[in-house]
C-alpha cells in the first residue's frame, strides 16, 4: 500500500468534508484551506519522490486485482501534475484569504475549492477510464458552483455556455467509453491498451479515438472547440479564475496525453497529424483573439487557448523531444498563467476594474508590482532566461527536427504576438498615466498599508520565484520532463506495472 | 432488437442536438437531459443485449454457467445516471437564476460575455 498515492485525493476530500462541518466558522475554514493545500503539496512531493525511485506507483482499490477493480496509477507525468496542483492550490488558498468576498466564503467557497482539487487530483491519478469520467464530473460540478458563486449577470451568461459545452463533452466521453467497452470489454487503461492492439477492426478504434479527442479537446479548449473558455473565465471572482486558468484545461490536456500515448497509438499517422493541425490552429486563433481584447482577464483567457496549442504540439509530434517539450510547457504554463491572473486581481484591488481603459499609472505607485507582472508576462512570451523560453525552445526545436517548418513558423509567430499582448497590458495598466475619468484611485495612491496585501503578494512572489527557478535552474526540471516523456513513449512499462509483469 | 435499440439511440441523439440548437434555455436543458439518456442507452446497447440470463451464481456453484448478461454496463449506467442527475439539477437551477438575472430565456440575448 502506497499511502502517498491515495493522499492527494484523500486530503482535499477530507478537507472539503471538514469545511462543510465547519460551515459556520469561516475563520476555521480559512486556516483549513491553507493547511490542506499545504499538505496536498507535501503529499505531491512525496509522491514524486517515490515515482523517481520506483518508476510507477500502483494501488489497487479495495484489493481487487488489476483489470477488474479500479487502480490508481502514478507515473512521472501524474506526479508532476499533482505537485503543480499542490502549488496552485496553496497559492489560491492564500490569495483567497484576502480576495474572496465575505458572501462567497459563507456560501461554501472553501468546500467547493477542496472538492475541485480532489476532482483534479483524482483525474490525474486514476488508471481506469470510467473512473476518469467520474473525476471529471466531480471537478466539473465543483467548478460550476464556483463559477456561479455570486450570481451576477455576466456569471450566469458565461456559466450557461460553460455548463452546456462541458456537459456535451462529458456525454461524448461517456459514449466513447461505452463504445470502447463494447469492443475490448474492459475499463482498465492498461488492459485497454493491451487489448486494443489485437482488435481486428482498427478503423473502429480510430473512430472511438476521435470521440475521445473531441471530448478532451473541448475540456482542454482546443481549436475549434474553445469558445466556452473566453466566454466564462473572466466572469467569476479572480481567485476562481486563476484556479480554473491554472488547472482545469490542463486536466483535458493531461487526458489527451494519457490516452494518445498509452491507448490510441495504432494510427499515429492519422490521429497525431490531426492533433498537429489542431495544435497549430489553437495557437493561432487564441493569440489573434487576445489581440482584439481590451479586458485584462479576457486577454489572459485567450492566451490560455493559445498556450494549450503548444502543449498539444508536443503531443502531436510524438517524438521524445516533443513530449519533453509538452510536459515542460505544462509545468511552465500552469505556474505562469495562474500568476498573471492573480496579478490582474491585485490591479483590480487597487483600481476596481479589469478594463484596460480604466487602468493606468500602476508603475509609478507600485514599481515592485510592475516588476512582478513583467516576470510571468515575459516568461509567457518566451523571453530568456525565464521558464517560457526553454519551454518554447524545446517545442520549436522538436517541430523543426520533425521537418514541420510551417508549424514551427506559426509557433514562433504566436510567441511574437504573445509578446505584443503582454506589452499591451504593460503599456495600458502599468506605464500610461492614470486616466482622468478614473475618480477613485485612493487605494492606488494611498501609502496606508493594506491589511490583506501579504495574502495577495505572497503567492504572486512565490509563483514568480518558481518561474525564475525553472528558467535559471532548468536542468532538474528538464530531467523530470525527460523521465515523464520516456515513460509516456513506452506504454509497455505502464501496462506491466499495472497488470503485473507478464502479458496475459 | 439491437438494431431497433440502435435506431432509438440515434433518434435520441438527434432529438437532443435539435433541442440544444434552439434559442430557449429551457429547451437547451431538455436537450442536455435527452443527451445524457442517449449516452446511457448507447452504453447499454453497445455492450451486447443478453435476454433472460441474469449474472447470478447458483448457491452450489463457484461460477456462472454459460453465457450471462454483462452486469458491468449496468453499473456504469447507474453511476452515469446519478452523476447526470446531480449535474442536470444544477443546470435547471442555473437556468432559473439566469432567467431571473438576465430577464429573458433567449440565448441570443445572452451574448454580453462573448465579444
Amino acid at each position: 500500500m502506497n499511502l502517498e498515492l491515495v493522499l492527494p485525493i484523500l486530503i482535499p476530500l477530507t478537507a472539503g468534508a471538514l469545511s462543510l462541518a465547519l460551515w459556520r466558522s469561516v475563520r476555521l475554514q480559512r486556516y483549513l484551506a491553507v493547511l490542506a493545500t499545504l499538505l496536498l503539496l507535501i503529499a505531491g512531493l512525496w509522491l514524486m519522490d517515490t515515482t523517481l525511485t520506483q518508476g510507477f506507483v500502483v494501488v489497487e482499490m479495495g484489493n481487487w486485482p488489476a483489470p477488474f477493480g479500479i487502480v490508481l496509477v502514478a507515473d512521472m507525468l501524474a506526479a508532476i501534475m499533482i505537485v503543480l496542483t499542490g502549488i496552485i492550490g496553496l497559492a489560491i488558498a492564500l490569495y483567497s484569504l484576502a480576495s474572496t468576498p465575505p458572501g462567497h466564503e459563507t456560501f461554501g467557497y472553501y468546500p467547493l475549492m477542496h472538492l475541485l482539487l480532489a476532482g483534479v487530483a483524482g483525474a490525474f491519478l486514476t488508471g481506469d477510464i470510467f473512473n476518469l469520467f467520474v473525476w471529471f464530473e466531480v471537478m466539473l460540478l465543483a467548478s460550476f458552483a464556483l463559477l456561479t458563486l455570486g450570481g451576477e449577470r455576466a456569471q450566469m451568461e458565461g456559466a450557461i455556455k460553460y455548463v452546456t459545452l462541458n456537459l456535451f463533452s462529458s456525454a461524448i466521453f461517456l459514449s466513447a467509453v461505452g463504445l470502447l467497452y463494447g469492443m475490448v470489454g474492459t475499463l482498465n487503461l492498461a488492459d485497454i491498451a493491451q487489448k486494443v492492439r489485437s482488435i481486428d477492426d482498427p478503423g473502429m478504434i480510430t473512430v472511438v479515438s476521435l470521440m475521445f479527442m473531441v471530448s478532451f479537446g473541448i475540456k482542454a479548449a482546443a481549436f475549434p472547440l474553445f469558445f466556452w473558455l473566453p466566454a466564462s473565465y473572466h466572469t467569476p471572482q479572480v481567485a476562481v479564475s486563476a484556479l480554473f486558468a491554472g488547472l482545469l484545461t490542463k486536466v483535458g490536456v493531461y487526458a489527451l496525453f494519457r490516452v494518445f500515448t498509452l491507448v490510441f497509438t495504432q494510427d499515429v499517422g492519422y490521429t497525431h497529424t490531426l492533433l498537429l493541425w489542431v495544435a497549430a490552429l489553437t495557437m493561432l486563433t487564441g493569440v489573434l483573439g487576445a489581440a482584439a481584447q481590451f479586458e485584462f482577464r479576457r486577454i489572459l483567457s485567450f492566451h490560455i487557448v493559445s498556450q494549450i496549442g503548444y502543449m498539444l504540439l508536443g503531443l502531436a509530434l510524438f517524438t521524445p523531444l516533443a513530449l519533453i517539450g509538452g510536459v515542460f510547457y505544462i509545468m511552465h504554463h500552469i505556474i505562469v498563467k495562474t500568476n498573471l491572473f492573480l496579478i490582474s486581481g491585485i490591479t483590480f484591488r487597487l483600481l476596481g476594474s479589469y478594463q484596460l481603459k480604466d487602468l493606468g499609472g500602476v508603475y509609478r505607485q507600485r514599481p515592485w508590482l510592475a516588476l512582478l507582472f513583467l516576470i510571468p508576462a515575459l516568461s509567457l512570451a518566451g523571453i530568456p532566461p525565464l521558464s517560457g523560453f526553454f519551454a518554447k525552445f524545446i517545442v520549436v526545436r522538436a517541430t523543426l527536427e520533425a521537418n514541420e517548418y510551417l508549424v514551427a513558423a506559426i509557433a514562433l509567430l504566436v510567441g511574437l504576438l504573445t509578446l505584443y499582448s503582454m506589452i499591451k497590458i504593460w503599456a495600458e495598466v502599468f506605464w500610461k498615466k492614470l486616466p482622468e475619468h478614473v475618480t477613485d484611485a485612493s487605494r492606488l495612491n494611498s501609502d496606508v498599508k493594506d491589511s490583506g496585501a501579504w495574502a495577495c503578494y505572497t503567492p504572486v512572489v512565490g509563483l514568480a520565484a518558481c518561474t525564475l527557478a525553472i528558467g535559471l535552474y532548468g536542468q532538474p526540471i528538464y530531467v523530470l520532463a525527460e523521465t515523464a516523456a520516456a515513460q509516456l513513449l513506452d506504454p509497455q512499462r505502464y501496462i506491466n506495472a499495472v497488470l503485473g509483469g507478464a502479458p496475459q | 432488437m439491437a438494431t431497433l435499440m440502435a435506431l432509438v439511440v440515434g433518434i435520441l441523439f438527434a432529438a437532443s442536438i435539435y433541442m440544444m440548437l434552439r434559442r430557449s434555455i429551457v429547451k437547451l436543458v431538455i436537450g442536455l437531459i435527452i443527451l445524457s439518456n442517449a449516452a446511457n442507452l448507447l452504453i447499454f446497447v453497445v455492450s451486447g443485449l443478453t435476454r433472460g440470463a441474469p449474472p447470478l451464481i447458483p448457491d452450489n456453484a463457484k461460477a456462472v454457467a454459460g453465457a450471462v448478461a454483462d452486469p458491468l454496463p449496468q453499473a456504469l449506467i447507474l453511476t452515469a445516471i446519478v452523476i447526470a442527475f446531480s449535474v442536470l439539477a444544477f443546470a435547471v437551477v442555473l437556468i432559473r437564476r439566469a432567467y431571473e438575472v438576465v430577464g429573458t430565456d433567449d440565448l441570443d440575448q445572452m451574448k454580453d460575455t462573448d465579444t
